[in-house]
């Protein structure tokens, strides 16, 4: 992908590096970059600047900007009763299903792998929940959980929703579902570029199927297993849909996120933007840091 | 026969993954009580879906108007775009493309608090148009980067041909470029109306009023419909108009999807 990203453009077709014909060239390419440009300017610069001078504002959802008052937004956001509580399950919620997904996705990668009609169709299977959206993966489960409909009856769980616990678990269950064939796909792609000798090898060294899997295997999957360590905590902690849909956050705000607290803070309750432009910075900066820690964690392995 | 257990358990396994979706579809035509179809089969609970509110055409509508400007949005830009950065040299290209992968870095949440407030400046707030705008900003780090990895791949000699012709830039890329970046664009497209369709938290925050709301959006307002009883049957009829496009796309067009995952494997 890196190598991509960094080849030098090939040279214009035709073009002499005349300084007349380097300047068209550049006014051509600027005016088919154009429409990228403003959208990444209107849509995304624009609002990245002004959220940061909204959590320094006083600024309510219909009251408008009121001036800044920094850095009452941020003691606020940090003083709110629900802010630790927040965070505290959004990281429980993180590494249990980030654990959860990658452990089941490396079990189904390795089953489907084989090239047959058979896997091909169990392929299929498993990755037709990723094409969901995850509010209908949501609503779906919200019948499947609720006690008038629930075909689950036989399980004898009684409540899927009705305790902290069983809210996590339950939840945690409809993201398995939904994500298990997305991580799936990318695991199966890098195992599939492992060749044929490295396997011949270990066989002709007299590693038996365990061993050939923790220390051939496993080690030429790292930077898949990473990137889907990545995608899966940072999907993991922006976690709003599936809480916002299907427990609202309860029981007794046992399950409210950090990002539902964001959505509270300005929508639902406080109308606070400025509040809400506070909690996402602090978001923000928790995910650069947490993104850079793992990058350098991965490019280390990986020398 | 060997294999036996084998073929048991993966069949088992696949039939979990496919349980909730069979099941959701019976239950939406399946008699059960509290919802519009109490004995025999049919199709009450669609007909309570079509009569919610705006009624459930209204909302399809704004689904189907929402994803088809969002996807000739960001095909448009993103073709434009990937030709500019594979094919042409010009100052603060690497600043430009590094800003638009850099929208992956910043959560949804944190964008829409300012984007409330700038949509509603510029006139384009609780619109369809301005939903749509918001959600191509969101696809473009994923399309942007496919359309340049998808136009780089292109031979060189290709639009030499055709610029020595005598076509122009505009016209080499429409008549030889195009057929030869068609599968990034089917991908790129393919992505841009799940995302567009799907999206829950952008209308939840842009879109105030009901009538406007995108169909997720108004089946997961369905819920709360009388006095707090809700009506399960509705909502799997629901939950089924929302998913049948997306799953049968994604079976017609499962190795773009897959080709999507694996050179978009940046996206989140």
């Amino acid at each position: 992908m890196t190598a991509t990203l960094h080849k030098p453009p090939p040279a214009r077709p035709g073009a002499a590096p005349t300084p007349l014909r380097r300047r068209r060239q550049a006014l051509t390419g600027w005016a088919y970059a154009t429409p990228t440009a403003l959208f990444v300017l209107i849509f995304f610069a624009v609002p990245v600047l002004l959220v940061a001078q909204m959590s320094v504002s006083d600024w309510g959802l219909f009251a408008g900007n009121r001036g800044l008052n920094a850095p009452e937004n941020f003691v606020d956001a940090v003083g709110q009763r629900l802010f630790w509580p927040a965070v505290w399950f959004t990281v429980k919620y993180t590494v249990i299903t980030t654990v959860l997904l990658i452990v089941l996705a490396l079990g189904l990668a390795l089953l489907v792998q084989e090239a047959t009609r058979w896997s091909a169709f169990l392929r299929t299977a498993i990755l037709v929940p990723s094409a969901l959206g995850l509010a209908s993966a949501s609503l779906l489960f919200y019948a499947l959980y609720s006690p008038q409909s629930s075909p689950l009856g036989f399980l004898g769980v009684g409540s899927f929703l009705g305790t902290p616990d069983r809210a996590l678990w339950s939840t945690v269950a409809l993201i398995v579902w939904r994500f298990a064939g997305f991580y799936m796909l990318l695991l199966l792609v890098a195992l599939q570029g492992i060749s044929a000798d490295v396997y011949e090898a270990a066989e002709m060294d007299g590693a038996g199927r365990w061993r050939t899997f923790v220390s051939v295997t496993l080690p030429l999957l790292r930077s898949a297993l990473a990137l889907c360590t990545i995608l899966c905590v940072t999907g993991s902690l922006l976690a709003f849909d599936q809480f916002y849909i299907l427990t609202k956050g309860g029981p007794d705000n046992s399950t409210v996120t950090i990002v539902q607290l964001i959505y509270n803070a300005a929508f639902a309750g406080a109308n606070d933007l400025g509040l809400a432009a506070a909690l996402s910075i602090i978001v923000l900066g928790a995910l650069l840091i947490l993104n850079a820690g793992q990058f350098r964690w991965l490019s280390g392995k990986e020398s | 026969m060997r294999r036996m257990p084998y073929y048991v358990f993966t069949g088992s396994l696949a039939l979990l993954f496919l349980f909730p979706l069979l099941w959701a579809g019976f239950a939406s035509v399946s008699p059960q009580g509290g919802t519009a179809q109490t004995d025999g089969w049919g199709f009450a609970n669609y007909g309570t879906l079509a009569d919610y509110q705006a009624g459930i055409w209204q909302y399809l509508l704004n689904s189907v108007i929402v994803s088809g400007l969002t996807v000739l949005f960001t095909l448009s830009v993103s073709l434009l775009g990937g030709y500019a950065f594979a094919r042409f040299r010009f100052p603060g290209k690497n600043a430009l493309f590094l800003l638009t992968l850099a929208i992956l870095m910043v959560p949804y949440a944190t964008l829409l608090i300012p984007l409330y407030v700038l949509l509603n400046r510029i006139g384009l707030q609780n619109s369809l148009l301005g939903l749509a705008l918001v959600l191509t900003m969101f696809q473009l780090p994923f399309a942007t980067f496919m359309m340049r990895i998808s136009f780089e791949a292109v031979p060189i000699e290709l639009e030499e041909a055709a610029l020595v012709d005598g076509c122009g830039s505009v016209r080499a890329l429409l008549r030889v470029l195009l057929p030869a970046v068609r599968p990034g664009l089917i991908t790129v497209g393919l992505f841009a109306f799940l995302a567009a369709w799907n999206d829950f938290i952008t209308p939840l925050v842009l879109i105030s009023d009901a009538d406007k709301a995108p169909l997720p959006l108004a089946v997961a307002n369905l819920r709360q419909q009388v006095m707090g009883i809700i009506d399960y049957g509705a909502t799997e009829a629901g939950v089924v108009v929302l998913a049948l496009p997306c799953i049968l796309l994604f079976l017609a067009l499962q190795r773009q999807y897959i080709r999507g995952f694996m050179s978009g494997a940046l996206k989140g």
